[in-house]
């Protein structure tokens, strides 16, 4: 089994929002149809969109934290948003766990999107159907594209490299050593979807220094001082203290 | 949520379409076994017309709700795992078996009336469970998920088909419009019960998520600063019908009054004068607080997904 997600670190983001810009940059160009936009240039606009970073102030000041965070579609493993559909044009594909929309045959009833609690469908105001993150399914499998390239088009735009991007059940992957070392987590456990797009928390980077570390408590090449010597017929631990 | 109104007409008007043809049906099976006088003939074919009528002007008002609905056939297909698929196929089963019902009256095929009407009943409380577990098998909007969703759409969509009921024998002048008169108020009653009991329900709701595991961090004061557009989007469009507090209090008394008090005041003065006018009042009244009631019950739902969007920037 694969399940394809993105792994989003939140210490790393800087809100930039390249990410949402090279998201509709790539889906708007795409095969499936641009993703339509209203008044973009004048008051009020408003559009389709795959992914969003949005910002959050954490603590109170002066001990505040500003988290940046990046919200696409989780591809979750149990994804409440395909069982609803009543012509099964949401489905999560098995090969490898990317939830996608069959544009020809949604219908445009929203039910979907009533039924995500993340708020990640969008309809769609001109094509009258229902888009969402589609992890670049039209970039990822692509052999014309070098190795490398390969990859949502998210995360190569990136510029803190916060976006990884990989195979969660292959425990080998960037994505799973990362969720497994630093922590990861995913949104709304309490739903029990399981979402495949995992979070890296904040942490600080600090370094601790013991008391006892500060004096050098081991002492090989005797350079503080002389240690008493044992005796000749004393039990020794190696050579450095034994004669 | 945003109420959107061709769901609002949909679920009033064919709740009270199914609520006439029940009461029809039990009328039917009373008098068969002569517990209650005869109508005239005309009766029931008269009013399956009409409860068909509100069917399909509900099944109408629906297609309106689709940004595709020249696809709407499609909508048959997951009938195994969507609720909504199943109300596709049970809508216009039951709509045929009112029809059919209605057209074995009018030839006077009193022998296939009851099979006919029978069949009627068990896709019409169907619908009522397709339509109600739309909503409430959505476990994480929480106002809704509760069988209080089914016993109300069952309750109010039966009264409010009753007092047609009652209004169509009043202007027929049927010896038993008293009957169906007093069984419109007393589900009116209890409707008002269950439905008092879902609004006690969700006055108390804890919410289950939070902005703390909307995003992941464990801190007691996370204040959002940016949603990520200045502009509105769909996620601020349809998750949220956008008005005061105030509003919402207001619609809930409206409906309150107009679904529930109103029509039984109505029916009550209308059987104590034997007059016609009253009861069809009555469900004017009735059918008008029952969408004003299917309003509250959208708005009053509250989308997990508002909690990414609480502030502009």
């Amino acid at each position: 089994m694969t399940q394809l997600a993105l792994v989003i670190d939140l210490n790393v983001c800087v809100g930039c929002h390249a990410c949402v810009t090279s998201c509709k940059e790539w889906n708007t160009s795409g095969a499936a149809g641009f993703m339509s936009d209203d008044n973009p240039y004048d008051r009020d606009p408003t559009g389709t969109f795959f992914n969003r970073v949005q910002t959050f102030e954490v603590g109170e000041y002066p001990d505040t934290q500003t988290v940046h965070f990046p919200k696409s579609c989780l591809h979750c493993e149990d994804p409440p948003c395909v069982p609803v559909c009543p012509t099964g044009a949401s489905y999560k594909r098995p090969e490898d766990g990317i939830v996608l929309v069959d544009y020809d045959k949604c219908i445009g009833c929203k039910y979907c999107s009533w039924a995500c609690p993340y708020g990640v469908r969008e309809i769609d105001e001109h094509q009258k159907v229902m888009k969402k993150c589609t992890l670049c399914v039209d970039r990822i499998y692509d052999a014309k594209l070098p190795e490398a390239e390969r990859k949502p088009a998210c995360v190569l735009a990136c510029p803190t490299n916060a976006r990884l991007y990989g195979d969660i059940h292959d425990s080998e992957s960037v994505v799973s050593k990362a969720i497994r070392e630093n922590a990861g987590y995913a949104l709304m456990p309490e739903w029990g979807t399981q979402p495949a797009n995992h979070y890296l928390p904040r942490r600080k980077t600090e370094m601790r220094i013991h008391e006892d570390e500060l004096d050098r408590a081991a002492n090989p090449l005797k350079i503080d001082g002389r240690l008493p010597k044992p005796g000749v017929k004393d039990p020794s631990l190696d050579d450095v203290t034994s004669w | 949520m945003n109420p959107a109104f061709s769901v609002i007409f949909l679920t009033t008007l064919i709740g009270a379409g199914q609520g006439l043809f029940l009461a029809l049906y039990v009328i039917e099976v009373r008098v068969a076994t002569g517990l209650l006088a005869a109508p005239s003939a005309g009766y029931y074919w008269v009013g399956s017309a009409i409860a068909l009528l509100l069917l399909a002007a509900g099944l109408l008002a629906s297609f309106f709700h689709l940004g595709h609905p020249e696809r709407a056939w499609r909508a048959a297909a997951k009938w195994r795992t969507s609720w909504l698929s199943r109300e596709v196929l049970v809508l216009p089963a039951f709509m045929a078996a009112v029809a059919a019902y209605g057209w074995a009256h009018w030839q006077g095929m009193a022998s296939a009336t009851l099979v006919l009407g029978g069949a009627g009943v068990v896709l019409c409380l169907g619908l009522f469970l397709c339509t109600a577990m739309i909503y409430a098998c959505i476990r994480f909007l929480q106002e809704w998920a509760t069988p209080l969703t089914f016993v109300n759409f069952t309750l109010l969509g039966s009264a409010s088909g009753v007092t047609l009921a009652a209004a169509l024998a009043g202007y027929r002048g049927e010896a038993m419009v008293d009957v169906v008169g007093a069984w419109a108020i007393a589900l009116t009653v209890a409707g008002l019960i269950t439905r008092a009991a879902a609004l006690w329900r969700n006055a108390r709701l804890k919410p289950v998520s939070s902005l703390q595991t909307a995003i992941g961090i464990k801190h007691p004061r996370i204040v959002q600063k940016a949603q990520g557009f200045t502009g509105g989007s769909f996620n601020t469009r349809e998750f949220f019908h956008g008005r005061g507090p105030g509003t919402l209090r207001n619609v809930k008394w409206v409906f309150l009054i107009s679904a529930f008090v109103a029509p039984v005041a109505l029916i009550a003065a209308g059987l104590a004068a034997q007059a016609p006018l009253p009861l069809v009042t009555a469900f004017a009244v009735q059918i008008f607080g029952l969408m004003a009631e299917r309003w509250f019950f959208f708005a009053q739902a509250n989308h997990p997904q508002n909690l990414y969007y609480q502030a502009v920037s």
